[in-house]
């Protein structure tokens, strides 16, 4: 394949790629940001989302728009009130520390797992698309719900910052993050914003896995891939930068889709986990991160 | 060989004289100790196989399926009387398809469960883990897992592939038939450790003597979830795709390269079974495969020179004429490589009955019995075909066959013979120290 077009389909692979990444990492990212909450089971919840979407279209045999659209609303809804629970029931109870809640996470990642295993089964499972639309370029064919995968992540992305710059709930989730205390003493339910903030991350997750679930298939371990994706993302970006969280999932996911097609996968990972490291030697609070005062 | 076979038969005869001797003990006493009568005969102790299965992880369609034609097995067993008159129990230990936890099932099966073999592994990475702490237990390991790691003489005296043939042998066999009607600049793609390395290795060997040439080799990791990446290496000039792949992302990998192909010019395709099993062609978006060819051990779809001895088989699993589950026609089976398990558990029976197994002290009469087995003809308890087995490589070797795909279904077109897939052996374990 010539140059040209080669570099087209690697870019097509890596907006695709860099559309679910950015919705999974901003997710991770608001967590950090606002409740300083390492969430190990992210990627769990990203799983969860797909299982549920799988279950849902497979209740609505024949028709998959249908199934597809239910699950996009659904699933994510469903996986937010788990983690949502999770929060109130654990979480609270160790009073968000960070070092008590990475143990917490951890092991509710295996317990997500483990159900999806018991309950879902060991098999990877095909999610039907909700059409099925080929484009054909002159050099090489491709799905049309991969294309229409970048646009949706687009909007649920405009629609996320819509919510956290314009309304009321953003307003809370942002005094939050930058002072607890203010926020508490300024009348802001602290803790109702922790518990709505965790579920808002753990549904951006769903629904990244919601887009991707027809495109690859639903897998008990298909969440370990994007928490690492999402941990590399949010870390270059800036631990709770939603701008460079947002930046560098564009620039992760293109330099994995194009590095991946011009060398190989195992290299772009390499290359990202590089970068990570470059980043926390050279400028350990991120790309947009604000450095602490010491 | 023949040197084998002596030692065998004055063991043979120590064994029938100790045992001959232990009888008549036995029938002394017997009346007035009936429970040291039965214990003695070791007839109350059933003989463990410790399964080995891919029962989650990557392998775990697979494993499914090795379960349910292992459990059928042991049961027709059973009822024909078990082993040298003792039941079979099978004991089963997840390994999660990974090689680390198939070395600790391997330490679980010789010193907790105290299993008399261990059997069934499929994923060749697992085989190559836990083959070494099988061989310091001394446990004998068979394994229905087609990678050339068994015969390349790499492993130990304790490991054995007696029920399937191996990937070397397969190559060879076929190669001949897709140069001469498919084409001849081949590129490959392969999932990126042991299985696809005997591929990639001995397929490229394969072809070039039959005159063709591997033009670009695209090795896949096999837990990878995204493939239209992989495929913008294929070259332009490539006459044959050559596909094998395995783990949950398959049907994944054979969509998107539909898609990748679209309604353009593509090279005619040669496929693994692997790379689509217990996956129906019937799914959406396979269609392109439609006159592409794959690779079958055993046929899926029931041919119509059907044997009984395949009939017999799909009955005894719940297989229906279509490779699905009786019970559930989207269940589809892994109908190429689960005949292995059915067969190695009949000659793991063979081989205890000709040493007169009667627990773990035999373990190292049974290797010797394994060794000297030469022949397995096509029948009930052979039902994929006649097998000549290599004692020294601890190998079979089977027929092939190569399939077309024609409305959603494969069609067997050619039939390899056994001494088609024969090579030259690498390596001798009867030399190795028990």
């Amino acid at each position: 394949m010539d140059l040209g077009p080669f570099l087209f389909l690697a870019s097509l692979e890596g907006l695709v790629q860099a559309a679910v990444l950015s919705l999974s990492a901003l997710g991770l990212c608001l967590v950090f940001g606002v409740l300083r909450v390492v969430n190990v089971a992210h990627g769990e919840f990203y799983m969860a989302g797909a299982v549920i979407a799988w279950a849902i279209s497979h209740a609505l045999p024949g028709q998959p728009l249908l199934g597809f659209l239910a699950a996009l609303f659904l699933a994510p809804l469903l996986v937010g009130l788990a983690a949502f629970i999770a929060d109130r029931a654990i979480l609270r109870k160790i009073n968000h520390n960070p070092e008590a809640t990475i143990v917490a996470t951890i092991g509710m990642l295996y317990v997500i797992q483990q159900s999806a295993l018991i309950g879902f089964g060991p098999d990877a499972r095909p999610m039907e698309p909700p059409f099925y639309f080929h484009v054909n370029f002159p050099w090489f064919g491709y799905s049309g719900y991969k294309l229409s995968v970048i646009l949706m992540a687009a909007a649920l992305l405009l629609f996320v910052w819509y919510v956290i710059s314009r309304t009321r709930l953003g307003l809370f989730m942002r005094a939050t993050q930058l002072d607890r205390e203010m926020a508490q003493v300024s009348g802001i339910p602290v803790g109702w914003v922790y518990g709505l903030v965790f579920a808002a991350g753990a549904m951006l997750a769903a629904l990244g896995a919601v887009l991707i679930a027809p495109i690859r298939q639903v897998h008990y371990l298909m969440g370990l891939d994007p928490l690492l994706m999402s941990f590399i993302v949010v870390i270059i970006g800036g631990l709770g930068s939603i701008r460079g969280a947002l930046l560098a999932a564009l620039v992760i996911g293109m330099c994995d889709g194009i590095v991946s097609m011009f060398f190989s996968p195992t290299l772009a990972k390499m290359i990202s986990t590089l970068l990570v490291a470059l980043v926390l030697i050279l400028r350990p609070e991120g790309l947009f991160g604000q450095r602490k005062p010491l | 060989m023949s040197d084998n076979t002596d030692i065998l038969a004055d063991k043979d005869k120590r064994k029938s004289l100790r045992k001959l001797a232990g009888a008549a003990g036995i029938a002394m006493t017997a009346p007035f100790s009936p429970v040291l009568m039965g214990h003695a005969l070791g007839s109350d102790r059933p003989i463990k196989v410790g399964m080995q299965l891919h029962r989650t992880g990557i392998g775990a369609s697979y494993g499914r399926w090795y379960e349910r034609t292992a459990v059928a097995t042991v049961k027709l067993i059973n009822e024909e009387g078990g082993i040298n008159g003792r039941p079979v129990e099978l004991v089963i230990e997840d390994d999660g398809t990974d090689p680390k936890r198939g070395a600790e099932a391997i330490e679980k099966f010789a010193t907790w469960h105290k299993t008399d073999v261990a059997y069934g592994t499929l994923f060749s990475h697992v085989v190559i883990g836990s083959s070494p702490r099988a061989g310091e237990l001394k446990l004998p390991y068979y394994v229905v897992s087609e990678g050339y790691h068994v015969a390349s003489g790499s492993l130990n005296r304790y490991v054995f592939q007696p029920g399937i043939t191996d990937v070397r042998s397969q190559m060879v066999s076929m190669a001949p038939w897709i140069a001469a009607n498919l084409g001849k600049k081949v590129t490959m793609i392969f999932p990126d450790y042991a299985f696809g390395h005997d591929h990639r290795d001995y397929f490229s060997a394969a072809i070039a003597e039959q005159g063709g040439e591997v033009l670009e080799m695209i090795p896949i990791p096999p837990t990878e979830s995204s493939f239209t990446r992989y495929f913008p290496k294929i070259p332009r000039q490539t006459e044959v795709l050559y596909h094998v792949l395995v783990g949950p992302g398959v049907l994944t990998f054979v969509k998107e390269m539909g898609q990748f192909f679209g309604t353009r010019d593509r090279p005619r395709i040669f496929g693994y079974i692997d790379s689509l099993e217990a996956v129906d062609f019937a799914t959406p978006q396979l269609e392109f495969l439609q006159g592409t060819h794959f690779w079958e051990a055993f046929p899926r779809y029931a041919q119509p020179d059907q044997t009984q001895h395949d009939q017999y088989f799909r009955g005894q699993v719940g297989v229906d004429n279509n490779g699905a589950s009786v019970n559930d026609p989207r269940d589809i089976s892994t109908y190429s490589h689960m005949f292995g398990c059915w067969e190695t558990l009949f000659i793991i029976k063979q081989a205890m009955e000709i040493c007169g197994y009667s627990g773990p002290e035999d373990r190292q009469a049974l290797i010797e019995a394994t060794e000297s087995l030469t022949e397995f003809p096509e029948s009930r308890n052979h039902p994929q075909g006649g097998k000549t087995f290599n004692g020294k490589i601890h190998q079979c070797f089977g027929i092939q066959h190569i399939s077309r795909v024609e409305d959603s279904r494969l069609n067997v077109v050619h039939t390899t013979s056994i001494e088609d897939g024969l090579y030259e052996p690498e390596a001798d374990y009867t030399q190795m120290a028990l």
